[in-house]
C-alpha cells in the first residue's frame, strides 16, 4: 500500500511554515489590531496540516475537499486580520499566503485529475478549477496590495474595485447601454454585414476585386487614434461617430476572410455544382457562402474584441457625458482609479460574454468543420 | 429516326491540347468513339490517357479543341444545360454541412424540384444504393465506402439517363469495391442507364462493361475497343470463367500495345 504521495506543492508549503516560524508575529508590533495567538496558531496548524496531507495517500475527492476548505479558511483567516493593519505584514504573512496558495494549487491539481463519469459533475469541475485559478489571482492581488500597503493610485485592491462596481451599477449600466448596446452593436452589424456583402460583390464584379481590395488594405491601416476624432468632427459627439470607428475596424477583417473563404470550396465541389447547370447565385449560396462560414465566423470572432476596442478609444475624443470610454478618460484625471478598474472589469466581463455568443453561435453552425466535430 | 438509335455520345476525331508553361499537351488526340443507348463503356488505360479528360468533355467540365462531339444529339454544353447526365467523381464529394438526404436533394433543389418530389427521389434513391435509414447522417459519420454510394445516389436523384463515373472506387479497398461492383450491375439493370466508367483496373473493367475501350497516353488515344461477350447476369464468380480471362488478356495485350507499360 502506498502512504505518500509525491507533491512538490505540499514539501514546499511545509517548508514555508517552518520558515514562517522565525517571522512571527504576523504583523508589525505597532500594529493597532494584532492577530490574536489563537488565530495564528489555527493558521499555522491549519496550513501545516493541510501540506501533510497533501503528501499522504488519499483518495483524491477527499484530499481535494479537505485542501479547499481548509486552505481557503486559512487564506480568509490572514486576508480578515489585515484590515484596518494595511500595510503592515511581515515576512510571515506572505510566507503563509504563499504556502496557501501552493496548496490551494495542488488542491485544483487533485481536482483536474478526477475523472468523473458524470456529466454534471464534469461540467461543475470545468467551472470550478478555473474558479479557483481565478480567485487566486485576486486573493494575491489583495494581499499584496493590503498586506504591502501598495498605494491605491497606483493598485486598488479588488475588494475596492468591487465595492466601487457594487455602488456605481446604475452609473455602469448608462456606460454600458452607451457604449456597448449603442456603438458597438450597431457599429458591428452594420460593419460586418458591409464587409460581407462587398466581399461578395468584389467576388462577382472583377473591377471591384482589382479596385477595391487594395483601398480595402489602405483601411485596415488606418491609425484608430486618427480617425476617432475626424469621425467625431463628421457624426458628432453622440454614439453615432463611435459606430463609425466600429465599422471602419470591422469592415477589413470581414472583407479579407469572406473573399478567402469564399475561395476555400474546392474544385470537385465546383464542377459538381457545373454539372448541375447551377447558376452563380445557387453556386454562392448553396456551396460557397457555406464552405466560407468557418472563415467568417473567425472574422466575427476578431471583431468583436476590436469593435469593444474602438468604440471605448474612439470616446476618448469626445462624446456626451456619459460612455464606458468617457468615464475611463475622466476618472483617471480625477483619480478615482478605483472606478477606472471597474469600467476595465466591466469591459472584460463584457467582451468575454460577446466573444462567447459568437463562439456558440459558431459551434451551432460550423458543427460540420473537422475542428468542431 | 427513332430516339433510340441517337448514339448517346458520339465523338468525331476528338482533340484536345492543354496550352501550358513547358508547351502544349495533348491530352487526346483523334479519339472516335459512339456510345449506345444502355451501354455500359469502360475507359482503361494508364494515368495521362485522357480517360477522365474524355470523360469531363462529355460533361462539358472541359472544352475539346479538335473534332466534333456530340451528347445526345446536342452540343456538351446544351447536354450539361439540359441536366442530361449524372457524375460521380473519385472522391464523394458531399457537403460536410448537409445530411445524406440533404446532399441527395442539392441537384434537385437547383433544378427546382417541389419538396414533395425531392422527398419522394429521396427514398427512392436512398433505396437503390442500399443507404435506407442513413438519410438523417451526416457524410462524415459513413465509411467511405458508404459515402461514395449516397453520391451516386445523388447522380441518379434527378434522373438523367446518362451516368459518367470518374474511378468512383479507385479509393476504396478491395472487398469493398468488389461489393459496389456487384450493387452497381444491379443497378444499372435495374435502372436501364448508360454509363461511361473510367477505371484503372482490368478486372473492374471486364466485370462491369459490356464495351471496353482501351486508351494510351502521349498523346491520349484510343488504342482498341472490346465487346465484351459476357452475358448482361453476372455474378462475382464470373471472373474466374476462361471467357472472362480471354477478354483481360485482351485488355492487357491492348495495354501493352499502346507502349503503356514503358518508363
Amino acid at each position: 500500500m502506498i502512504l505518500f504521495r509525491r507533491s512538490w506543492q505540499g514539501l514546499v508549503a511545509l517548508a514555508l511554515c517552518f520558515a514562517a516560524l522565525p517571522f512571527l508575529p504576523l504583523l508589525d508590533p505597532a500594529a493597532p489590531a494584532p492577530f490574536s495567538t489563537v488565530t495564528t496558531a489555527l493558521v499555522l496548524l491549519l496550513l501545516a496540516g493541510c501540506a501533510l496531507l497533501s503528501l499522504a495517500a488519499l483518495p483524491q475527492r477527499l484530499l481535494a475537499g479537505i485542501l479547499f476548505f481548509g486552505v481557503h479558511l486559512a487564506a480568509w483567516l490572514l486576508l480578515s486580520g489585515i484590515s484596518g493593519n494595511e500595510g503592515m505584514a511581515s515576512a510571515s504573512f506572505f510566507l503563509l499566503i504563499a504556502a496557501s496558495w501552493l496548496l490551494a494549487w495542488r488542491c485544483a491539481g487533485a481536482l483536474s485529475d478526477i475523472r468523473s463519469r458524470s456529466p454534471l459533475e464534469n461540467s461543475f469541475m470545468r467551472l470550478l478549477i478555473p474558479g479557483i485559478f481565478g480567485l487566486w489571482i485576486l486573493l494575491l492581488w489583495e494581499t499584496a496590495t493590503r498586506g504591502a500597503g501598495i498605494p491605491f493610485i497606483l493598485l486598488p485592491p479588488p475588494s475596492a474595485i468591487g465595492v466601487r462596481i457594487a455602488g456605481s451599477l446604475s452609473i455602469l449600466w448608462a456606460d454600458v447601454e452607451q457604449t456597448i448596446f449603442k456603438a458597438v452593436v450597431f457599429g458591428y452589424v452594420v460593419g460586418c454585414i458591409s464587409g460581407l456583402v462587398t466581399a461578395i460583390l468584389a467576388d462577382r464584379i472583377a473591377f471591384l476585386r482589382r479596385g477595391l481590395m487594395p483601398i480595402g488594405n489602405l483601411m485596415s491601416a488606418l491609425p484608430i487614434v486618427g480617425v476617432a476624432p475626424i469621425m467625431v468632427m463628421w457624426f458628432g459627439f453622440d454614439w453615432q461617430s463611435k459606430a463609425a470607428v466600429v465599422i471602419i475596424m470591422t469592415f477589413f477583417p470581414m472583407l479579407v476572410n469572406t473573399v478567402a473563404g469564399l475561395s476555400a470550396s474546392g474544385a470537385m465541389e465546383r464542377d459538381l455544382m457545373r454539372s448541375y447547370a447551377s447558376s452563380d447565385w445557387q453556386t454562392l449560396l448553396k456551396l460557397r457562402l457555406p464552405a466560407a462560414m468557418p472563415f467568417i465566423f473567425n472574422a466575427l470572432k476578431i471583431n468583436s474584441t476590436l469593435a469593444l476596442i474602438g468604440a471605448i478609444v474612439a470616446e476618448f475624443f469626445g462624446t456626451p457625458i456619459v460612455g464606458m470610454g468617457f468615464r475611463i478618460s475622466t476618472e483617471i484625471g480625477r483619480m478615482n482609479v478605483d472606478m477606472v478598474w471597474a469600467e476595465i472589469a466591466v469591459a472584460a466581463l463584457a467582451g468575454s460574454v460577446f466573444y462567447g455568443v459568437v463562439a456558440l453561435a459558431e459551434r451551432l453552425t460550423t458543427f460540420w468543420h473537422p475542428s468542431n466535430r | 429516326m427513332n430516339e433510340n438509335s441517337v448514339p448517346v455520345v458520339s465523338a468525331r476525331k476528338l482533340g484536345l491540347t492543354f496550352e501550358t508553361n513547358d508547351g502544349p499537351v495533348h491530352a487526346l488526340s483523334n479519339v472516335d468513339l459512339e456510345v449506345k443507348r444502355g451501354d455500359f463503356v469502360s475507359f482503361i488505360g494508364p494515368s495521362g490517357c485522357g480517360k477522365t479528360t474524355f470523360l469531363r468533355v462529355i460533361a462539358d467540365l472541359e472544352r475539346a479543341t479538335a473534332g466534333e462531339i456530340t451528347v445526345n444529339g446536342m452540343t456538351p454544353e446544351d447536354a450539361r444545360k439540359s441536366r442530361s447526365y449524372g457524375y460521380v467523381f473519385q472522391a464523394p464529394a458531399l457537403y460536410p454541412w448537409r445530411t445524406i438526404e440533404k446532399n441527395i436533394a442539392l441537384p434537385l433543389e437547383i433544378m427546382g424540384h417541389s419538396k414533395a418530389e425531392r422527398q419522394a427521389r429521396i427514398a427512392r434513391t436512398l433505396d437503390l444504393v442500399n443507404l435506407s435509414g442513413f438519410g438523417k447522417k451526416y457524410p462524415w459519420q459513413l465509411s467511405g465506402g458508404m459515402q461514395q454510394r449516397a453520391s451516386i445516389a445523388r447522380a441518379l436523384a434527378f434522373d438523367a439517363d446518362l451516368l459518367l463515373m470518374d474511378e468512383p472506387f479507385g479509393a476504396l479497398d478491395e472487398i469493398v469495391r468488389d461489393h459496389l461492383n456487384e450493387q452497381l450491375l444491379k443497378l444499372w439493370a435495374r435502372t436501364q442507364k448508360t454509363i461511361c466508367f473510367v477505371t484503372h483496373s482490368i478486372p473492374e473493367a471486364v466485370y462491369l462493361s459490356t464495351r471496353i475501350v482501351v486508351m494510351s497516353p502521349r498523346p491520349g488515344r484510343v488504342t482498341d475497343i472490346i465487346e465484351s461477350t459476357l452475358p448482361r447476369e453476372r455474378p462475382l464468380d464470373i471472373r474466374e470463367t476462361p471467357e472472362f480471362l480471354a477478354i483481360a488478356h485482351r485488355v492487357r495485350e491492348g495495354l501493352r500495345a499502346g507502349h503503356s507499360y514503358e518508363e
